[in-house]
């Protein structure tokens, strides 16, 4: 390989012999496709035909009022096919696998919006499909676990290590040594060996890119402030690719990552690798960035509420961007965040997942610093019905509560018949 | 060095064993025994995995051995003073094996330093490839410890030549595509992948991945110098205890 991708002094390609080739082979598809015109065509194409490219951003006009300071803005990227930015990514690696002529995608997921997907990709394009997800995610996220086996993909539930993202993504790994030739592994966010933080950086670009053009014609002006939360950094890659070079003076564009802050940084219970001091540079899952490790390396449990969140490294990328002082990482906590959601879900009538719920949380602290003629922008990566069983729990909504009670007594009374029969 | 032992050993064995234990797994008293019980059964070299909680080369029953050493609370000091008891005590080579990371974290020249002092003769790192491993390199060199690297199925020619410039000691020849443990199935095939390797290596072989009975070391002599036995011991282990580890690899060379 001859390009190695590093970020500073971020990022990399730690893999094991066995997947060089595969890497090599990957990164000559990418940059072939990179220099077609017509590949970014096809793919601009297929989300404006298939999934709702380009997504709209809408004015939050009751929570401006609200906080009285910035005018609020949100990208929408809950309207795409499949309900989040995921799938943006996702259509691009699917037609580089078609290119690329293999026939069987694995990927793994957290809150199962990759996988989702990955899935829909799959059932798309005609490929064999495989979704690595940690046991604890699994039963967080039941209802895409539900549509992943509907739309034909065989979901693997992993019961190694912390039972959460990166345990599937472990785990994705150990089939792709087994069946590369066959097979790609989809990687869902900025993270991983290169070319992957480059190659999912580039697809999510289309955030960005949209983004800085919609908002420089609905308001006139730059945004002061992009909010974006930040699991492995694929939507905030996404969106901040668009305003990186608006760096200076009056018109700098400030960058806001933000990660799970959990139970509450001082508890130890968070994912904020970016945000706290409680992360070390570390090399594990193929790349070198902050990770939550202890003073052996060894890789800790991380907390969130959401599960999209909840992973133990970060984009080199990201890492580079916060170094050299372009990104500013700030944590939500996991209450923090219900009820940023309640709030968007009632004054705005959006349901952002709980992912991106993050974003929301922290812009609102900051919305009142700044003055009416400022704009900020939201990115909303995903949208919350996956969160249905999660969010119930948070609010703690006892009709909910009612009706699963029901359904379950539904469920076992059909139980005992088939048993009995 | 690793080599010269390796080349004498050969006048005296048509092909040598290499071991390997996940160190603290199940604890470190039957790791102690089961060293033992592997010297004592003639085996010539031994690797010493260091648990690591990613331990993404590695299949089901490596993996499950790394994570539940780990929540028994296995530490990095406890892995080097284990090393230091059976290095001192048994007289045959032994290295570690494990991931980057825990070289990266303790500092990658002091982690070497004290693998010298152990002694240790060498180390197989699986996701440090050449290309990222300047400063193990350099330090492995001073220390005049052998840095094992790796060759898979897919490995091409020329990077096989590169790869064996970087490398002392012996070359680890991954015997198949897939993660540790699986079944290879050891044909005419694989026989002219380990010809190719061993006419680029120029150093000894060693052939791991899913060596699990004698047919398939009597397969690999003549073809490699070192076969390496590693998941089935911990099958073994699990089935019968200590003795039948000694029993199973007495039977391979027999
Ligand atoms: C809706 C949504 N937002 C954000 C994320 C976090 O990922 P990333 O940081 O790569 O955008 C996820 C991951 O599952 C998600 O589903």
């Amino acid at each position: 390989m001859s390009e190695r991708g590093y970020y500073g002094e971020f990022g990399g390609a730690f893999v094991p012999e066995i997947l060089t080739a595969t890497f090599d082979e990957l990164q000559l598809a990418f940059e072939t496709a990179k220099q077609d015109p017509a590949f970014w065509e096809e793919f601009v194409q297929l989300m404006g035909s298939y999934s709702c490219r380009p997504t709209p951003i809408s004015y939050a006009e009751n929570l401006t009022n609200r906080f009285g300071g910035a005018r609020i803005y949100i990208k929408r990227e809950d309207l795409n096919h499949t309900g989040a930015h995921k799938a943006n990514n996702v259509m691009g690696q699917g037609l580089l696998v078609k290119r690329m002529g293999k026939t069987r995608v694995i990927a793994e997921t957290g809150a199962g919006q990759h996988g989702v997907a990955t899935a829909t990709m799959a059932a798309r394009l005609g490929f064999e499909c495989t979704i690595y997800m940690g046991e604890v995610d699994v039963e967080r996220q039941r209802p895409n676990v539900f549509w992943m086996e509907r739309l034909g993909a065989t979901v693997v539930p992993v019961t190694d290590g912390s039972r959460t993202l990166k345990d599937a993504i472990n785990e994705a790994f150990r089939d792709w040594v087994s069946n590369m030739d066959n097979t790609h592994y989809v990687l869902g966010t900025a993270c991983g060996p290169h070319p992957f933080p480059e190659m999912v950086t580039y697809f999510q670009s289309i955030i960005g890119t949209e983004a800085r053009k919609q908002i420089l014609e609905i308001t006139g002006k730059l945004p002061k402030r992009v909010y974006a939360c930040v699991g492995g950094g694929s939507n905030a890659m996404g969106i901040f690719s668009g305003f990186l070079a608006d760096d200076d003076g009056d018109k700098r564009v400030e960058l806001i990552g933000v990660e799970a802050g959990g139970h509450g940084i001082e508890t130890g219970q968070h994912a904020a690798r970016l945000a706290s001091k409680d992360a070390s540079i570390g090399v594990a899952q193929g790349y070198k960035t902050y990770f939550l490790q202890d003073g052996d390396g060894q890789m800790k449990e991380t907390h969130s509420v959401s599960a999209g969140l909840d992973y133990v490294g970060v984009s080199p990328i990201l890492a580079h961007l916060r170094d050299s002082g372009r990104v500013r990482f700030e944590a939500a906590t996991d209450k923090e965040v219900i009820e940023a959601l309640a709030l968007t879900i009632k004054s705005e009538g959006l349901i952002p997942a709980l992912e991106s719920s993050h974003a929301f949380a922290t812009a609102f602290k900051e919305a009142p610093q700044l003055s009416s003629d400022d704009v900020l922008l939201i990115n909303q990566s995903g949208r919350g019905d996956k969160d249905i069983f999660t969010v119930a729990d948070a609010f703690d909504d006892p009709k909910w509560e009612q009706f699963i009670i029901d359904k379950a007594a539904q469920y076992q009374a059909r139980a005992a018949a088939r048993r009995s029969s | 060095m690793i080599q010269q032992y390796i080349e004498q050993q050969r006048q005296k064995k048509d092909i040598l064993l290499m071991t390997h234990i996940v160190m603290g797994y199940p604890n470190f008293d039957a790791c102690l025994k089961l060293v033992d019980e592997m010297v004592t059964a003639g085996v010539d070299l031994m690797e010493l995995q260091i648990p690591f909680s990613e331990p993404i080369a590695d299949g089901p029953v490596i993996l499950k051995a790394n994570s539940e050493a780990l929540a028994s609370g296995v530490t990095l000091e406890q892995c080097f003073e284990f090393a230091e008891t059976v290095a001192t005590r048994f007289d045959i080579p032994f290295l570690f094996m494990s991931y980057y990371n825990l070289l990266f974290k303790y500092g990658t020249a002091r982690f070497v330093e004290r693998m010298a002092r152990i002694p240790l003769r060498g180390a197989i790192v699986p996701d440090l490839p050449p290309e990222e491993a300047g400063e193990y390199l350099a330090a492995m060199d001073s220390s005049e410890l052998s840095p094992i690297f790796i060759y898979s199925p897919n490995t091409t020619e020329a990077r096989m030549d590169y790869i064996a410039k970087h490398s002392n000691g012996f070359i680890y020849c991954v015997a198949r595509k897939g993660v540790t443990g699986s079944k290879t199935s050891f044909s005419g095939e694989l026989e002219s992948y380990l010809a190719s390797c061993s006419q680029h290596a120029g150093i000894p072989l060693a052939v791991g991945f899913g060596v699990k009975e004698k047919a398939d070391v009597d397969f690999l002599k003549g073809k490699v110098d070192v076969a390496v036995i590693g998941s089935e011991s911990l099958n073994r282990l699990r089935e019968g205890g200590v003795p039948a580890v000694g029993n199973f690899l007495r039977g391979l060379r027999d």
